[in-house]
């Protein structure tokens, strides 16, 4: 809702690749405020936006889904961004809709990031199929551990820079380096993998509705943790097979996720591997079975893998790992974010901001705060059941 | 006379390929070990059985793709196309572009009636190009969303319009762990519809496939192309043309009532495995011989055993002593000792196979007791060997051997089912709890049927 960002995509490299027709942009921005994103923007810009999706939709053959990407924290990702949410829903009931959101980190500038983002949660929990919860914090540290390889200067390890996730493509070299692209990268190619099944071939392919199907057991419960590797390959070309275990070992490890949660001592509801390059199946098989013990699945979904194979690696790379895992660990968080919303909400700071924007009472705060809490509640009961032994429970019996 | 058959999904089609390539190079094969006038009469009863001819001499496959997103039916095109040795009719394929989610619900009442049809068209224009027909062999697997929704959708469909010709359909049973989540779910509900509405149901495991592949074939890193080859050489072991009896001078013409007739005596037990032996990497093939007495042997206790291939069998396991009062019935809970049969069916291919003595097959004990060995097993003997065997025996059996993993599966579907995960993906496209607890007393029946055996 405010003209800078979009104006320099329009003067960059790729300004042709973004139809003019299709943007939309104000003057003032939203002031960091959900409400004025959410109901002000919203109400404005409605019809607008409708058409331009429709328009958009008609050019595809099918539609499958829509990618909303945006910030928690802000005003117009966060409330424009979820009342687009709900104009989706209601215009095109059967595309899904996949959320990437960036979560607001301990230390971030906005103050009243709290309030968006729980104000934005409540409407991801009712009209997003899948979240993808992202937040600064992680994006960083994998920088961190990048430059920290690539200046470590070791004999024998040069990286190839085309293979870093944080590098955009070679040829671009020319522009000039903004602070979060390195950050941003990481989350493109996250949504490269993720769509490399739809968009190459495999031995054994995985749609996007798929992800849906199998990671979100319940509506509510469809918030995937995500674990990119590998973050670099190194020039030596010859990898053993030793290093492509290596890899799947290091998706479940704290430094390659995009959100800061520990899902190894956690709860796994479900876990979605998408493997590129040349990897078969018995590796697959190999590593499922090795990693196995040493996570908790609950009781009835002891087995809940859902694996991919598609033969295109990314550029720079001969195979890479794109894990999803639908995990209790996001509960810290969530409650985390609830903690510091309480804080502000207790002293009632910042709430004028809000509620005179028209459409916005006290019952939008506290409707979404019990959301959330509803929803930290149902993972609490999840993982209650974390280190119960497993029952098989009595089946159906058959008069003969 | 003909078979038609049908690839369902990305499994269904990328299996097909194989099967029907695994077909023509052994019709094609230098080493069949048998008069050049032998060879033809084998080489034209393939080619009548799977393909049709085109002007310049391509056969072309009797087959009809189906899949609901383009990539792989795209592949398999091409792919055979770029074999030189046969290719897929032009107009054979039905393609959509959304793919079904992994969702037996989408599958079934989204996708089915949807296209229903424009696919039983394609179809019917492949039954009409046969000069006579046997009926359908269709490939699918369990645990996706269209092979297995669309897949039984269809069969239903062909029970309705072709309910005179018979319905086989190749199942791929999914591994264990770390294919689909809700593959569970999925098997149920396919299994449960396909027992009504199919002839013949023949299972294939990835995970016992797997294993050929890396304790026989000795291959380091397993892809799905090496599955779908060993499992197209079994089923090629049992399709290609057979002699009608003992000393007859022509092939079987009619492959799937024959195979039918003598597999499936009961509507209740329809659930059929192959075995076939040897398995082995070409390397290791030069340097081995075999005896008929050793293969069947061997093929005998994988039969008793419940063993999937040749190694590891358990040779403690024997059948019960004649005379002995009848066996308690068979407990799940402890490890199947004894495979029971319902019908046996031994193919051998090769060298001096006259010679072959099955006798150890006809042993009353077994089989359950309400069938005579004479009713339930047979013997097909063809001279001509196939693909690079010099001796080759398969097995088809209709036994206990599968009571164990579908137990499982329906288990493991019934501890999901209790906690109603997924199950709103089901519902939203028309497939509700009856549906689900329907499906789970069909297969309850089934599971106690084999074990009463």
């Amino acid at each position: 809702m405010e003209e800078g960002v979009v104006n320099e995509i329009l003067q960059g490299p790729l300004r042709d690749v973004f139809d003019t027709k299709q943007l939309i942009t104000d003057i003032s921005g939203s002031g960091n405020n959900w409400a004025v994103g959410h109901k002000v923007f919203g109400s404005l810009y409605q019809d607008q936006i409708l058409e331009k999706f429709r328009k958009s939709a008609e050019h595809c053959d099918c539609l499958q889904c829509f990618f909303i990407i945006h910030s928690m924290g802000g005003g117009t990702g966060s409330g424009l961004g979820t009342f687009l949410l709900k104009v989706l829903e209601d215009e095109f009931p059967e595309v899904y809709r996949f959320v990437t959101s960036i979560y607001p980190s301990g230390e971030d500038d906005v103050i009243t990031s709290p309030y968006n983002s729980i104000l934005a949660m409540k409407e991801l929990n009712e009209h997003a199929d899948c979240v993808l919860p992202i937040d600064n914090q992680s994006l960083f540290d994998i920088i961190s551990k990048i430059d920290l390889m690539v200046n470590s200067g070791k004999l024998g390890t040069t990286v190839k820079p085309k293979s870093l996730v944080t590098s955009s493509s070679g040829a671009l070299k020319k522009r000039h380096k903004k602070p979060f692209d390195a950050m941003n990268n990481i989350v493109a190619n996250l949504l490269l993998n993720l769509t490399s099944s739809a968009r190459f071939e495999g031995s054994l392919n995985m749609d996007l509705n798929e992800i849906s199907m199998n990671l979100v057991p319940f509506p509510q419960l469809h918030h995937l943790v995500s674990s990119l590797t590998p973050l670099y390959t190194l020039t030596d070309v010859n990898i053993p097979p030793r290093r492509l275990d290596q890899m799947f070992s290091d998706a479940f490890s704290k430094d390659h996720q995009l959100l800061r949660a520990d899902p190894k001592h956690s709860l796994y509801l479900a876990c979605a591997l998408m493997v590129r390059g040349n990897v078969q199946i018995s590796d697959l098989r190999r590593n499922i079975e090795r990693l196995k013990p040493s996570l908790q699945f609950v009781s009835w979904n002891q087995e809940g893998w859902k694996t991919s194979l598609c033969s295109v690696p990314p550029v720079g790379h001969s195979h890479s790992l794109l894990a999803l895992a639908n995990n209790t660990c996001v509960k810290p968080t969530f409650m985390e974010l609830k903690e510091r919303f309480m804080r502000l909400y207790k002293k009632k700071a910042h709430l004028h901001h809000y509620l005179q924007v028209e459409g916005m009472e006290e019952s939008c705060f506290t409707e979404a705060v019990s959301s959330l809490s509803a929803l930290i509640q149902e993972y609490d009961q999840l993982d209650a059941t974390k280190n119960m032994p497993v029952q098989d429970l009595p089946r159906l019996s058959i008069a003969m | 006379m003909s078979i038609v058959t049908v690839q369902l999904g990305q499994c269904g089609n990328q299996i097909g390929f194989e099967v029907f390539d695994a077909l023509l190079s052994d019709s094609h094969s230098s080493q069949g070990l048998c008069s050049m006038r032998e060879n033809e009469a084998y080489q034209a009863s393939c080619k009548e059985r799977f393909f049709s001819e085109e002007e310049n001499g391509v056969p072309i496959a009797r087959a009809v793709l189906v899949d609901m997103e383009p990539k792989v039916i795209n592949q398999t095109l091409s792919k055979a196309a770029q074999s030189g040795q046969w290719k897929y009719g032009q107009h054979a394929c039905f393609c959509q572009k959304q793919g079904s989610g992994n969702n037996w619900a989408y599958g079934y009442s989204v996708h089915g009636p949807r296209h229903e049809e424009s696919i039983m068209n394609i179809i019917r224009k492949e039954v009409e190009k046969c000069d006579s027909f046997s009926g359908f062999f269709i490939i699918m697997s369990m645990a996706g969303g269209t092979g297995s929704g669309l897949g039984a959708f269809v069969t239903q469909n062909l029970e309705d319009q072709y309910s005179n010709s018979l319905k086989m359909n190749q199942i791929i049973w999914p591994y264990g762990t770390g294919e689909v989540i809700v593959q569970n779910y999925n098997s149920i509900l396919t299994l449960s519809h396909l027992y009504r509405s199919s002839d013949a149901l023949l299972l294939h495991e990835n995970d016992a496939i797997h294993k050929i592949c890396a304790k026989l074939m000795n291959i380091k890193q397993i892809s799905f192309s090496d599955i779908n080859q060993v499992l197209a050489h079994q089923l090629g072991s049992v399709f290609q043309p057979t002699y009608s009896a003992e000393s007859s001078f022509h092939y079987r013409r009619n492959p799937l009532g024959d195979l039918m007739e003598h597999l499936v005596p009961h509507p209740e037990f329809k659930m059929l495995s192959v075995r076939n032996i040897p398995h082995m990497s070409e390397n290791s093939l030069a340097y081995t011989t075999f005896t008929w007495a050793g293969l069947l042997k061997h093929l005998r206790q994988m039969l008793i055993s419940n063993a999937k291939m040749e190694e590891g069998i358990d040779r403690h396991v024997r059948p019960p002593l004649s005379g002995l009062p009848p066996r308690s019935k068979m407990s799940l809970n402890k490890d199947l000792h004894f495979n029971t049969s319902i019908a046996n069916l031994v193919i051998l291919r090769g060298k001096d196979v006259q010679s072959a003595d099955v006798e150890g097959f006809k042993d009353p004990a077994l089989y359950t007791s309400w069938l005579k060995p004479v009713n339930a097993f047979n013997v097909w003997k063809t001279q001509r060997a196939f693909s690079k065997y010099e001796k080759s025996a398969v097995l088809v059996s209709n036994s206990q051997f599968l009571v164990k993993p579908l137990d499982m599966i329906v288990g493991k579907a019934w501890n999901m089912f209790a906690s109603k995960a997924y199950i709103h993906q089901y519902t939203k496209f028309g497939i509700e709890e009856e549906d689900f607890l329907d499906s789970f007393t069909s297969l309850e029946q089934v599971v106690a049927s084999y074990c009463n055996l």
